[in-house]
């Protein structure tokens, strides 16, 4: 019954001298060390000749204490065998002082990794082009039953979300609208702003967002985990350029999918805000009657141009911060956030400057 | 003093199995090799006496306390008996050497953040990496991450250490200075140590005694020092030491 209450290592004063006695083991360490930190100086005698057992930790507690000057007496051949292990005659390195924060370098470093994100990025688009001219007089190299394979992840499979969130997108935006213009009669041109938003605007970059998340988010994982597994290296002493033999294809499958991908979601966008625009008592046939008055040929293509350039962009990025990632599962991951980031402000600066050159055409 | 003691052990993966009523004992202190050819099963034996996989029947005895089908607080009274070194190092990438060693001790000792780092890096002075400690694993050859990972398993002061292939990827002389470090861990701390290994001169330069194991008995197919192992009458066994190829 008493033995819980009573501690199993004990450091008390006998006379002039200390003694530890007990288990000095890690379990039962940390009352002791911080006893013998406040209460041994050195010169100090501690006898050890009362230790019953010693494990590693209890030695690095010895060590301490005989690098403070404490004389340790009586220490068993085994637990002296211990603390020799740990060569007490030999003091251990300083651990590096913590680095102050100067805001000036700190800045500078920020700059210098900015512009250096740059170049790596301007390098990567002139060695992706350089090499698509080189596979372009041989296609046939190209594998093509890797592209048809990415299509499919990346268009098919991506189908049931395209459907979720476009469907919802003009089944809200339709709402919405709906709601304030029927003050003024003005219901039936719901269908107008429909057709504009959803063709010019939101269906390539809702498609895009989700390409972002679902597509390149994975490229970037894949072939990060292949840099980790030196499978990009295996490529380059084969002689095969990761570039056509890995980025190539997903450029080109996602390039190919994403003007689909953003057609489906303009006729299931478009589809939601009909079946809203019903309950309101506008019919489809005026509905679709209405949209193919306001929107025309240069929209569409407008919109086409959009959707092709962000999944070029997805695809660029997503593999350009695969074959940038450092070592280790932490690197993949890092990776992996850093180009959903960087994918998405890319994205909405192109949408910005699409605008811009629009209205300069007249488009 | 007995400090492992596999009883009957039955090991199966789906339908197949791997090994078949296999009985040993590991004494405390002793350096004992598990060994055999590729497919034996000396990686699954060793998942069943870490704990990662339960054998289809059989018991483990580690310390005295049953591990097969024991309850959360035996089990993890058992865990905190053991230290393991995997293949691969498997060292936290995101984390120093240093942390790496540290976070057992910060999670479990209870003990002052100073006191932690000092024991930490005296168990990296141990296996000879108290001047890596800053760095990160990717920064370390693959001889030294073993030996952060030899460091690692060391921190909560276990009385057995599993080492799954040590030597696997390493040149010679890496290898021969891993055996060294064994062997001088063994007599310096008091640990039990069971190491997997395929490696000829791994098995001559540490092991007390070796466990053999062969595919063609499901099992053990003889135990005993490598001197003896190396002068078994059974030819599968005597080959493996001659470096004579399986049929």
């Amino acid at each position: 019954m008493t033995s819980a209450a009573t501690p199993s290592l004990v450091l008390q004063h006998t006379g002039s001298d200390w003694a530890l006695q007990g288990r000095l083991q890690l379990g039962e360490l940390d009352s002791v060390w911080q006893q013998a930190r406040q209460t041994l100086q050195p010169g100090d005698v501690l006898e050890l000749a009362g230790l019953s057992h010693c494990d590693g930790a209890g030695a690095a507690l010895l060590f301490e204490l005989q690098h403070r000057g404490i004389i340790l007496r009586g220490l068993a051949p085994d637990f002296s065998r211990l603390l020799a292990a740990l060569q007490p005659e030999r003091a251990l390195p300083a651990s590096p002082a913590p680095q102050c924060l100067n805001p000036i370098s700190e800045l500078g470093r920020l700059v210098a990794g900015n512009l250096d994100n740059w170049r790596t990025r301007i390098a990567f688009v002139g060695a992706l082009l350089l090499s698509l001219r080189n596979c372009a007089p041989q296609a046939r190299t190209l594998r093509l039953r890797e592209i048809v394979r990415l299509c499919n992840d990346a268009g098919l499979n991506a189908l049931p979300i395209m459907t979720l969130i476009s469907l919802l997108l003009g089944i809200i935006l339709a709402f919405q609208s709906a709601l304030p213009m029927r003050q003024f009669g003005a219901e039936v041109f719901v269908a107008n702003l429909l057709g504009l938003s959803l063709i010019r605007e939101l269906s390539p970059l809702m498609m895009a967002i989700v390409l972002a998340g679902r597509t390149g988010a994975a490229y970037t994982a894949e072939l990060g985990t292949m840099k980790v597994n030196e499978e990009i290296n295996a490529l380059l002493t084969f002689g095969i350029d990761p570039l056509r033999f890995l980025v190539l294809p997903r450029l080109i499958a996602v390039t190919l999918m994403a003007p689909l991908l953003t057609v489906f979601a303009e006729l299931i966008g478009l589809t939601g805000g009909a079946l809203v625009m019903k309950g309101f008592g506008i019919p489809f046939s005026t509905y679709f009657s209405q949209i193919a008055g306001a929107v025309d040929l240069g929209d569409f293509a407008s919109g086409m141009i959009k959707a092709s350039v962000y999944g070029m962009e997805i695809a660029g990025i997503g593999c350009l911060f695969g074959l940038m990632t450092g070592n280790g599962a932490s690197a993949v991951g890092h990776s992996t956030t850093r180009a959903v980031v960087s994918m998405l402000v890319t994205l909405v600066v192109t949408d910005g400057l699409f605008a811009f050159v629009y209205y300069q055409m007249g488009w | 003093m007995t400090i492992i003691e596999v009883r009957d052990l039955v090991c199966r993966y789906g339908t197949r199995t791997i090994l078949d009523g296999v009985s040993f004992d590991i004494h405390q202190g002793d350096v004992v090799t598990i060994l055999g050819g590729s497919g034996c099963g000396k990686s699954t034996l060793l998942k069943h006496l870490i704990g990662l996989i339960e054998p289809a029947s059989g018991s483990i005895h580690i310390g005295g306390d049953e591990f097969v089908g024991a309850q959360s607080d035996t089990r993890q009274r058992i865990l905190r008996r053991i230290g393991v070194m995997y293949q691969s190092g498997a060292l936290f990438g995101s984390m120093s050497v240093l942390d790496n060693v540290r976070l057992p001790l910060d999670t479990f000792s209870g003990l002052s953040p100073d006191a932690i780092e000092l024991i930490a890096r005296l168990k990296l002075r141990l296996v000879g990496l108290e001047d890596f400690a800053d760095l990160y694993p990717a920064e370390l050859s693959g001889g030294m991450q073993k030996r952060a990972a030899i460091a690692r398993a060391m921190a909560l002061e276990p009385q057995i250490l599993f080492l799954d292939e040590p030597s696997a990827g390493l040149d010679p002389v890496t290898s021969a200075g891993l055996d060294a470090l064994i062997r001088r861990l063994a007599e310096s701390q008091g640990m039990t140590f069971v190491v997997v290994t395929h490696e000829l001169a791994s098995i001559q330069n540490i092991a007390d005694y070796a466990i053999m194991l062969d595919r063609s008995v499901q099992g053990i197919i003889a135990t005993g020092t490598p001197a003896e192992l190396a002068g078994h009458p059974d030819p599968i066994v005597s080959g493996f030491f001659l470096r004579k190829a399986e049929d």
